[in-house]
């Protein structure tokens, strides 16, 4: 049963019963016997090039993801649901921006707060609510808020237009969910705990479950934003820049491709100085709220139905906040 | 993928991040100050395996894993078998300059020659028009570059968090230039301030010049990019 209960889960035909541990052996056979063709096609410079961006996106992103999912199996685990509900505000017009505000603890970036948003979801936190962190905290904990001081010196306007932008984008998102969203898009994937289980089963299944779902859809958003890096020409932004419009949206949509992590984000914007501070603040605010590897990791603790309607708006929400932002602070 | 493939790859990926870390291969991609944080994960990692092997053993079944995991084999083979070189300058010359925002000096260290790192000497070039650096020699260290027009230039990469946000410090060789540089050659500079300036064609920044004295072939530094702070 439980193996036909599994080729189910994996969409996969009924006659494809293969050992996946033979499969894995292969796959590694394979890729050790074919390393000498492999190594001379990945000679090029722009092959070299996307190889050490991928490489390097992966190994600076899995540490903050292991934070996260360890305090995401941490909270599933050891805190009772009960807890939530208590401290965060009955009322959701309350409740939202203080589940925002509440992101400014969590010290790391977007990958650590997709799995405790999931976490909190399961945990019974309103969904509106945990909206609001997953997307406030990778922008406006103190860590990245910090890099951003750094990287624009002499420009506090800047953190606090970032602070002011993200805040107000993440308690919109919540507000919008509460009044339009639907229980149905929201597919929390349940985990396996298994009944009967001790707190160290559930916890370790918890880690392991988050990083082999959010961990696959990484890598995915680390290879397109490697091609990104390794094939489009820096030459066309600057090209963009000129267009006080064309400028917002190319940076915003750059930012979505580059997948670049909260922390180092800010010294990516402040070297684009062709563009107008109101494109570079849509950069810092979209970028942690949506980009690539984040709507994989999202489509994964969510369900796909939850990323496909929750990234767009996100995205024209966190636009519009940083260009009303960049207007009012100016 | 069942219980048993999953503990095998997160073994492994935990097993390559703790490699990388242990070897300083992971400063080729990520800044130093990762380290801790690149080997703690991969430690987790490979207690889950153990854990999820155990208690796998003890209770079979469980609910798998979907097939977007198996990508986690990819860096697992880029890193155990390619290990992709530290970026060079196919991507220096792709990108602009990060010398476009004055940063804040402080006084020239002493010695002389004095050994500065690329961004220090860019910034006290462009910014202080090299005021601090007169009746100086200065030490630079960094891989050589090409534009279009053949004009050499002695490179840097400035890393922020890891090499998918690197930015090249550019500075253009003038006077004693060495007659054979090959790109990606690491050269120690040994060199006077000069007043020539060139603008970067990718992003406007400002590229300065360094009076090249003595070029020395030198081997690639471990960390082989900058930060800053």
């Amino acid at each position: 049963m439980a193996a036909i209960e599994e080729r189910r889960n994996l969409g996969e035909t009924p006659g494809w019963n293969v050992d996946p541990v033979l499969v894995l052996t292969l796959v590694l056979l394979a890729g050790f016997l074919a390393q000498g063709p492999v190594r001379r096609l990945l000679s090029t410079p722009v092959m070299q090039s996307w190889m050490t961006v991928f490489v390097a996106v992966v190994v600076q992103a899995l540490p903050f993801l292991v934070l996260g999912v360890l305090l995401s199996a941490g909270l599933a685990v050891f805190v009772p649901p009960s807890f939530f509900t208590r401290v965060l505000p009955k009322r959701p017009l309350l409740a939202v921006p203080a589940a925002g505000l509440a992101g400014a603890v969590l010290p790391g970036c977007e990958c650590a707060s997709v799995p405790v948003a999931g976490a909190l979801v399961r945990g019974g936190v309103q969904p509106s609510a945990a909206v609001a962190f997953l997307l406030s905290a990778p922008a406006i904990n103190p860590v990245v808020l910090t890099a951003t001081a750094v990287a624009f010196p002499g420009q506090p306007r800047m953190v606090v237009a970032r602070f002011a932008a993200s805040l107000a984008a993440a308690c919109v998102m919540g507000w919008l969910w509460q009044r339009l969203g639907r229980p149905d898009w929201l597919r929390p994937r349940a985990h396996d705990h298994g009944a009967g289980g001790g707190r160290g089963e559930a916890f370790w299944g918890s880690v392991r479950h988050d990083v082999m779902h959010a961990g696959g859809f990484l890598v995915g958003g680390a290879m397109a934003a490697a091609t990104l890096k390794a094939v489009v020409p820096a030459s066309w932004l600057h090209a963009a820049a000129g267009h006080p419009v064309v400028a917002v949206l190319a940076l915003s949509a750059l930012a979505v491709l580059l997948s670049i992590c909260s922390e180092a984000d800010a010294f990516v914007a402040s070297s684009l100085t062709q563009f107008s501070p109101t494109a570079r603040l849509a950069f810092l605010v979209v970028g942690p709220m949506i980009d690539l590897k984040l709507f994989g990791m999202q489509a994964a603790t969510f369900g796909r139905g939850f990323a496909q309607r929750f990234a767009p708006v996100t995205f024209v929400v966190a636009v519009a906040a940083a260009v009303v932002t960049g207007a009012v602070l100016r | 993928m069942n219980r048993t493939v999953q503990a095998i790859l997160l073994f492994l990926v935990g097993g390559v991040l703790l490699h990388a870390g242990l070897t300083g291969l992971y400063l080729r991609y990520v800044k130093a100050g990762l380290q801790p944080l690149v080997l703690a994960a991969g430690a987790v990692l490979v207690v889950a395996a153990v854990a999820t092997a155990w208690y796998a053993r003890r209770r079979p079944g469980g609910h798998p894993a979907p097939r977007v995991s198996w990508l986690l084999v990819l860096p697992v083979f880029a890193l155990m078998l390619a290990a992709p070189p530290a970026l060079g300058s196919y991507s220096a010359m792709r990108a602009g300059t990060a010398v476009t925002a004055p940063r804040i000096l402080t006084p020239l260290p002493d010695g002389n020659p004095v050994r500065l790192t690329m961004i220090d000497y860019a910034d006290r070039a462009v910014y202080d028009h090299g005021r601090s650096l007169a009746g100086r020699t200065v030490t630079i260290t960094g891989f050589v570059a090409f534009d279009r027009d053949g004009t050499p230039y002695l490179v840097r990469m400035l890393l922020n968090c890891c090499a998918a946000d690197a930015q090249p410090v550019k500075v253009g060789l003038t006077d004693r230039v060495p007659p054979v540089l090959p790109p990606d050659a690491w050269l120690e500079v040994t060199g006077a301030y000069t007043g020539r300036q060139a603008t970067d064609p990718v992003n406007g920044g400002t590229i300065p010049f360094v009076d090249v004295g003595r070029a020395r072939p030198v081997a690639p530094p471990a960390d082989p990019y900058e930060s800053l702070g």
